[in-house]
């Protein structure tokens, strides 16, 4: 009882998230006291908070569930493992931006500080049990990613990147912040449980209009369909190590937001929400399928790929059920480290100076970097969900759920777009396989190596060990029924 | 072993295999050589394991054996393996082929050959696999898994219009399979596990059983592959390397109708009985008419390819009969084709081997040169034909009885098969062997030699044998296959006592 009177809130819950603040106001005056020698440390500094935070967050007490903040904040076991993931794709991201941005003379410590500033949003992007709480976490999250998008500032691109993404991503957060004050209006609060316990029976048409506005803003965050316009653009324009943060850790964070939000605050009126969700679920997938099949740019095909594993993730929210979440959980962990994987081959295409981004250029990359290429490979027969390789159960799952909420139009119409994704999907192992063989690429920076050995294992082997991460999701999933 | 049976062996053994050649390194004619020996003893040791295992098999029950179950996905998704009467001789027949396979490829794959042993030892153990396979998450694994190793084979190492076979095989039995998948999650949920032997005694109901059948079909029909799905085959058959398309044909085509025995026809005899009739329609246009396209055929590999698919056709009408003589006659003449078949492509190979050309046309009068080859040749063929005194023989005449005890008519009409077969494959030989010896390319090629003599020799040996005592494989099938009968007249006879009663309960 004593917390209760406290002036203080209980700030156990918000361990992680404390550290990585006090961090990075540390690393801030660091690198503005060193000035541009300070980038080597302040990126050494990033990593070794991101791994504290990460190792702080797994070892909190199994089965713990406390709110603080006066309720707007909460920490359950799918925070837990959102927030791990998220701190894994971001520490990641260090690793694989160091090399690539030596190279490319933009080497500043301001990335890795934005990095840390963007993770401490998406960590209260897991964590916000109210509607304030998400949208802090939400612009947090946001504005460093602007920044980052743009961080190249002499090119045109990557400038025309941040731009597209700010003027998008603004009108999105607006979207989401008239959609919560209608739902506000409508229940009179904004915390998830006074949410629940206000709406009743038939919520009236302010609510469908609320859940409608909000649906809309998350689902540009996590560049669903119809909302995904800016993905492919802003994926090839940005730094590819950005490219790949944008692909993994943003991801988890906003499919956390939206699974929380959905689950934890309109449980009762799941009417109104599924068939928004089935719809975007539908959509993303048909076009992730159909619209990369063109793409000669493997950035922009990264980008159509994302969108269509949005929509197979979306497919367990629309489940609405236990195992739908447990689905979208195990997902998300798999699809970090298909993305990743993916993304440490691609930075690792450069001779000398020059970086490659078609997909011709990875023709016969199996003569000259047998490994690199059997990695990717191995990364792309998972993402067409090709078993044994860890993506298909991340597609085994969610189906799963699906089927057994008798959603089976759903299923069948996400299996038969997996098939036309694996066309694209292929033609990338049959241009390094089946191809002429080109001149050969520099070898790999240690922190692609580290990053590719790690995902490369996670998606080969899952299938011998599943049950911990199985596990893991479980427990999260039952954390929000 | 590490709580391993040996079944578990079997698959670890060609997965240790491919992981030691991949290790190899140094100059590259001795990684060469390494990686030949290296995957020819893996193959022998795990046929020669897959023999152990036989041993430890008692034929004579109908129930699993040798079965060993792992945790995996949760207590309900087991990694569980065990084999009966259907698995295991399937299980010895992958065995036995895949030496085969290796020899065949001994001098004809020159470029990557490190990859090409790992591709194929990977693919061995999913074909293992999905035999052995007790769950059916853990079957649709394997079955899906072999479609990597495959996709490799044809695409890197195969002819001309390589990609696009390749391709087409994958897309292809992917969309067939995906929606297996789905099927077997409505059979997770409706029956709380994908433990095989516990489904079997599971009886779903009626409407639902027509559903899941259709979405196992899908994939089945596919992989078997009937008409008019069949047209990726002979796509995948003329574009594969010779050892892929024994494979192809001796042992993946025979997981669709390994699929069929296994799940279709226990699981849900209610629908396969209701289907029966659509099935012997498809397998008997397939028989008519893939034979007759085999005949204007002009490439010999694609000839042998549709006629697969006619021989297929006589294996999904031998199953759905629900006799025993059908059943029994399918499951012989899969063996048989798998054998037979296999054999056939790797005589192909011997004399692509030395013309690089499969056209028809290009050979005539190799007897004169090629004696040996002509009587092998001549031994297969008879066999692909249905030659009493041949393994053909004896499947296709038990599936034709079991046909006409279920539907004379269709039975009457897959007799035709059979003639055209003989049409087809003795109008082949005729143009290849028999004939003057014109062409000057032809005038110096050699007989077998020893290499040759040593992979055909006991296929020649045992097409014979089995058709003179085809009593081991029958044996080994006949208890599954009686347990198979009781449980589908149970089921078929609860079905109709039930809709003779509903009038009264009306």
């Amino acid at each position: 009882m004593t917390a209760a009177h406290s002036v203080l809130p209980t700030l156990a819950p918000l361990l992680p998230e404390l550290i990585l603040s006090v961090g990075v106001l540390v690393l801030i005056l660091y690198g503005a006291f060193r000035g541009e020698r300070s980038v080597e440390g302040v990126n050494v500094g990033a990593l070794l908070l991101l791994v504290l935070a990460f190792f702080v967050v797994v070892t909190q007490p199994a089965g713990m569930k406390v709110t603080t903040l006066s309720g707007a904040f909460i920490s359950d076991a799918f925070s837990r493992v959102m927030k791990g993931l998220v701190l894994l794709g971001s520490a990641a991201t260090i690793l694989l931006s160091r090399d690539y941005f030596q190279r490319e003379r933009i080497d500043r410590f301001e990335f890795p500080v934005l990095i840390l500033l963007c993770t401490i949003g998406m960590m209260v992007m897991a964590s916000a049990n109210d509607l304030i709480a998400l949208y802090l976490g939400l612009e947090l999250q946001s504005l460093a990613a602007y920044v980052i998008a743009a961080f190249h500032r002499d090119d045109l691109k990557s400038t025309e990147a941040g731009l597209k993404y700010f003027v998008l991503g603004a009108l999105s957060s607006g979207m989401l912040l008239y959609g919560a004050s209608l739902v506000y209006g409508f229940t009179g609060t904004v915390s998830f449980p006074g949410i629940v316990s206000a709406l009743h029976g038939d919520p009236g048409f302010g609510i469908v209009l609320g859940i409608v506005f909000v649906a809309a803003g998350v689902a540009f965050k996590m560049s669903a369909v119809p909302f995904h316009m800016w993905t492919p653009d802003v994926y090839e324009g940005s730094p590819t190590p950005v490219t790949a943060f944008f692909a993994s850790a943003p991801k988890m964070a906003a499919v956390a937001m939206t699974v929380r939000l959905f689950i934890g605050a309109f449980p009762d009126v799941t009417a109104i929400w599924q068939q928004i969700i089935i719809f975007i679920a539908i959509a993303s997938m048909a076009l992730g399928s159909f619209a990369a099949i063109g793409q000669r740019n493997i950035k922009r095909l990264m980008a159509y790929s994302s969108i269509g594993n949005i929509g197979y993730a979306l497919i367990g929210l629309a489940a609405g059920s236990e195992e739908g979440v447990r689905g979208v959980v195990i997902y998300m962990i798999i699809y970090l480290a298909m993305t990743l994987g993916a993304f440490a081959v691609i930075l690792s295409l450069r001779r000398r100076n020059e970086m490659f981004e078609t997909i011709d250029d990875l023709s016969g990359l199996s003569r000259t970097h047998p490994v690199l290429a059997f990695c990717l490979a191995a990364m792309m027969f998972s993402l067409a969900g090709i078993p044994p390789l860890a993506g298909f159960f991340a597609k085994f799952y969610v189906f799963a759920a699906a089927i057994k909420a008798g959603l089976v139009a759903l299923a069948v119409i996400g299996v038969v777009t997996s098939v036309v994704g694996a066309y694209y999907y292929l033609r990338i192992v049959k241009v390094m396989y089946f191809d002429e063989a080109r001149a050969p690429y520099e070898a790999m920076a240690p922190g692609l190596r580290i990053v590719l050995a790690i995902s490369s294992v996670v998606v080969i082997l899952f299938w011998l060990l599943p049950a911990p991460l199985v596990g893991a999701a479980g427990a999260a999933a039952k954390s929000l029924f | 072993m590490f709580g391993l049976g040996i079944l578990s062996g079997l698959l670890i053994v060609p997965l240790a295999g491919a992981a030691f050649i991949l290790t190899l390194n140094g100059d590259e004619e001795s990684v060469k050589r390494n990686a030949r020996w290296a995957a020819l003893a893996t193959t022998i040791i795990t046929f020669l394991l897959s023999l152990v295992a036989w041993g430890r098999y008692d034929a004579t029950s109908s129930s699993f054996q040798l079965v060993e179950s792992h945790a995996w996905l949760t207590d309900t998704i087991r990694f569980k393996l065990g084999v009966d009467g259907f698995s295991m001789p399937l299980i010895l027949l992958t065995t036995f082929l895949m030496p085969f396979c290796i020899g065949a490829s001994w001098h004809a794959i020159e470029t990557r050959v490190k990859e090409y042993f790992v591709a194929f030892l990977v693919l061995e153990t999913t074909m293992i696999g999905v035999f052995q396979a007790l769950d059916l998450v853990l079957f649709y694994l394997f079955f899906e898994a072999g479609l990597i190793p495959m996709f490799l084979i044809i695409g890197i190492w195969g002819g001309k219009r390589r990609i696009y076979a390749s391709f087409k095989f994958f897309l292809y039995t992917l969309l067939g399979s995906v929606l297996m998948l789905l099927a077997i999650m409505a059979m997770y949920w409706h029956a709380g596990t994908t433990d095989i032997p516990t489904l079997l005694q599971t009886r779903f109901p009626a409407q639902m059983q027509t559903w899941l059948w259709l979405a196992f079909f899908a994939s089945f029909a596919v992989k078997m592959p009937m008409w008019p799905v069949h047209t990726w085959l002979p796509d995948a058959h003329v574009e594969a390397p010779t050892a892929g398309s024994v494979i192809l044909a001796g042992i993946l085509l025979k997981m669709g109708g390994y699929g069929f025995i296994r799940v279709s026809l226990p699981m849900f005899p209610d629908a396969s009985h209701l289907f029966a009739p659509l099935v012997f329609a498809l397998s008997v246009i397939a028989i008519i008419f893939t034979s007759l396209i085999a005949m204007m055929q002009t490439d010999i590999k694609k000839l042998i390819a549709y006629s697969s698919v006619a021989h297929m056709g006589f294996v999904t009408l031998g199953l759905f009969t629900m006799n025993e003589q059908g059943i029994q006659g399918a499951l012989f003449l899969m063996i048989s084709h798998g054998i037979v078949s296999g054999a056939l492509f790797l005589c192909v190979g011997v004399v692509y081997d030395r013309m690089h050309t499969r056209e028809i046309a290009a050979y005539g009068g190799l007897v004169k040169r090629m004696p040996l080859y002509a009587v092998a040749m001549m031994v297969f063929t008879m066999a692909n034909v249905g030659l009493p005194g041949t393994s053909g023989f004896v499947g296709e005449f038990l599936a034709m009885t079991g046909a006409f005890k279920a539907n004379p008519t269709v039975a009457f009409f897959s007799v035709f098969g059979i003639i055209l077969s003989a049409a087809y494959a003795l109008w082949l030989y005729a143009r290849v062997i028999y004939g003057k010896l014109e062409k000057p390319s032809l005038q110096g090629i050699l007989d077998l030699d020893n290499r040759e003599k040593l992979i055909i020799a006991p296929l020649v040996a045992l097409t014979i044998y089995y058709g003179v005592h085809p009593a081991p494989i029958l044996d080994t099938f006949a208890p599954s296959t009686e347990a198979l009968m009781t449980s589908i007249r149970t089921a078929l006879s609860n079905t109709q006592t039930a809709a003779a009663a509903l009038p009264i309960a009306r």
